[in-house]
């Protein structure tokens, strides 16, 4: 998508779906902000609009439910006609031990960051198979690439949803529909605020650069930053019986 | 990481370190006072640093609102900062009408210091270029603040150091420009007298004017240095903006390599380079923002850090003062590569505690030798003191509550008046005892 087109962003109030919308954005495209703040949507939007978006509207919504998915999607595309790029960026942290204390809480994170974001993913990707074309892009994390003590319930929603995705893309190859699976590591946002700062963190920006680069080349699958990549090989490598010793 | 302030001294242990995301009233919720505000860390000394208490970064706020070019204005959050609005803005013709020796500051960082630029003698302060702003109060208030609205409240928070809230937002106004090209003349001065008389002349022709003074030249040649002086060029010609650097001081070096022999090599070709450079068409970026070309350019002075002494004094005593103050540095030897001499306009401020007012001002870094770097500073404060000068706060860390009281005498009774109570800093506890 190098010319200008159209965007829907799902969790558009998060740091990594803002610094990839203000690309889109500097680039003249058409943008629908979801999300659940109005205010927080609209200081967003009126942001991507000074920064060259020829459109932005926004539409609050939770996006948490198990049901109406799909209705979502279609006043989304009532809204802003037929989209190029469907961005999945909402999301939510938790580690073991809150989880552990609330069954409640493990509940919201698998059914957050897996079932509702794979649900969209699905019911966007069969929609923009009607006409043939365009990007879902949801982001993954690389949590979900091994089952960790600190975060297993986020790692496993993430984990599932890069499987799932893996699964849709084999599905929508010969559609014309393109799935980009996103794993960053650790970056710098509102939802890792409770975690120490160190070299292995990146920026908003630095994610939001690399997403809109794939989605212009047609990418499937993304770590950022790029050295996540070979040290996520090694780590997926690992023995299940040294695994299970560390404390990562 | 500690925030740390740009002379890398004093450090001092916020309790607490609160990324801000948005401009909303729930932004100061549940804050522990005392409460600072802290954006890009540009100023040098305690000014925007707050030990033992809350500092909330205001990086995150940092989406602009509105553009109107029909009006010439912009509107954002106060994280913004001036190298972003600058990408924005010029590709399509506009400037901002000030700006400080770097773009890496943030809008409610201007605001807060009331910064001026090398065109203070025609356009005045950052905060005369300020339309408006919002300022969270931690009752929970969101109060819109103009010259014409909550004005003793504007009057206070424009150079009040951060001290009477946090500011969410601002409206800016901005000024065309044709092409990002500066016709620019250099002019070398023998003396200080050349400063005054050269000044004075080229005040006239030029919007912004600055000298460069080499600090180690003494007796006969006290004052020796450059002027700088230009004009935004009439078009057409190019209109691009590139904020990032091409060099980077990756890590603090063991030890400062600015020693008498290397900083008197230094100020000896950087006067021969810039003799006779003539008229000439630069580009603004380098003319504006000469030290933003390499990043983090604090850390050449190693671990120990730095300070900047910053004063101004009034027109009649300028002279006197400033051979004073030239004698005292360079008999030193502690002087660094960049000392700047300018002569403000003489436009009234429009905040309350603004440093800006008619007069000269000095500005040099000196790395901290201990000791001895504190009794040069009690020299040249003292010098200060006799002739009415003023110190700068945001680059200070060395003035006596004395001198704050003295130099903001009128004005502190109605700026202690707007102050939130939750707010505080390290500078202010220090200059007021409280």
């Amino acid at each position: 998508m190098a010319e200008p087109g159209r965007v829907l962003v799902l969790g558009a109030t998060s740091a990594m779906a803002q610094a990839c919308a203000r690309l889109w954005a500097g680039r003249g495209a058409s943008l629908l902000l979801v999300g659940r703040n109005p205010d927080r949507l609209e200081a967003v939007a009126a942001d991507l609009r000074v920064r060259g978006a020829a459109r932005v509207e926004t539409l609050a919504a939770d996006l948490a439910p198990l049901e109406g998915q799909g209705a979502l999607l279609d006043q989304a595309w009532a809204r802003l006609g037929a989209p190029d790029v469907v961005l999945l960026a909402q999301g939510l942290l938790a580690d073991s031990d809150a989880c552990e204390a609330s069954a409640e809480l493990t509940a919201r994170v698998l059914q957050l960051d897996f079932t509702a974001t794979a649900l969209l993913a699905q019911e966007a990707a069969l929609r923009l198979a009607r006409r043939g074309a365009g990007t879902v892009v949801a982001i993954s994390s690389v949590a979900g690439d091994r089952g960790r003590q600190s975060n297993y319930a986020y790692g496993a929603a993430k984990g599932g949803l890069s499987l799932f995705l893996e699964g849709l893309r084999n599905r929508m190859f010969r559609q014309g529909v393109r799935i980009l699976t996103v794993k960053p590591g650790f970056v710098d946002s509102p939802m890792t605020a409770h975690l120490r700062r160190n070299a292995l963190f990146a920026s908003p920006e630095t994610v939001g650069r690399a997403v809109v680069r794939a989605v212009d080349r047609g990418r499937d699958r993304i770590y950022v930053p790029g050295f996540w990549l070979p040290v996520m090989l090694v780590v997926r490598h690992v023995p299940g019986w040294i695994w299970k010793r560390l404390r990562l | 990481m500690t925030p740390e302030s740009w002379g890398r001294i004093p450090r001092l242990r916020p309790a607490a370190v609160v990324p801000l995301h948005w401009a909303e009233p729930a932004a100061l919720a549940g804050r522990a006072a005392p409460i600072l505000a802290h954006g890009l860390g540009r100023s040098y000394g305690d000014a925007c640093l707050n030990e033992g208490g809350t500092l909330l970064l205001t990086r995150g706020l940092d989406r602009f609102l509105a553009l109107d070019e029909a009006a010439g204005t912009l509107t954002c959050e106060a994280g913004v900062s001036l190298a972003e609005i600058l990408t924005l803005v010029v590709p399509r013709g506009w400037f901002l009408p000030v700006v400080p020796g770097t773009q890496h500051v943030t809008v409610g960082g201007a605001i807060a210091n009331d910064v001026h630029g090398k065109n203070h003698h025609r356009a005045g302060t950052f905060g005369g270029q300020v339309r408006w702003l919002e300022l969270l109060r931690s009752t929970g208030e969101v109060l819109r603040c103009s010259p014409d609205g909550n004005r003793e409240l504007f009057a206070a928070t424009v150079g009040g150091l951060g001290l009477t809230g946090l500011v969410l937002r601002a409206g800016l106004s901005l000024r065309r420009i044709a092409t990002t090209r500066v016709a620019a003349e250099s002019l070398p001065l023998r003396d200080l007298s050349e400063f005054f008389a050269g000044s004075a002349e080229s005040d006239q022709r030029f919007e912004y004017t600055v000298a460069w003074i080499d600090c180690l030249a003494s007796g006969a040649r006290l004052g020796r240095g450059i002027l700088h002086r230009g004009n935004h060029a009439a078009g057409p010609g190019p209109l691009a903006w590139r904020s990032g650097s091409r060099l980077s001081v990756p890590f603090e070096l063991p030890f400062s390599p600015l020693g008498r022999l290397t900083l008197g090599a230094f100020n000896a070709l950087y006067h021969a380079a810039h003799r006779g450079a003539g008229a000439r068409a630069v580009e603004a970026r380098g003319f504006f923002f000469p030290l933003d070309g390499v990043a983090r350019w604090n850390r050449i002075y190693g671990r120990a850090g730095f300070f900047q002494f910053q004063c101004q004094v009034p027109p009649p005593a300028a002279p006197e003062a400033l051979r004073a103050l030239l004698a005292t540095i360079a008999r030193s030897g502690q002087g660094s590569f960049l000392a700047v001499l300018k002569n403000f306009g003489a436009a009234p401020s429009p905040g309350l505690l603004s440093f800006p007012r008619e007069g000269t001002t000095l500005a040099l870094d000196f790395p901290d030798r201990g000791e001895r770097t504190a009794r040069l500073f009690r020299e040249l404060h003292a010098v200060v003191a006799d002739h009415r000068g003023r110190i700068y706060s945001a680059k200070d860390a060395h003035m006596s509550p004395a001198q704050f009281a003295a130099q903001h005498r009128e004005a502190l009774p109605a700026f202690r008046a707007q102050v939130d109570p939750a707010f505080s800093s390290s500078l202010w506890r220090r200059v007021t005892g409280g």
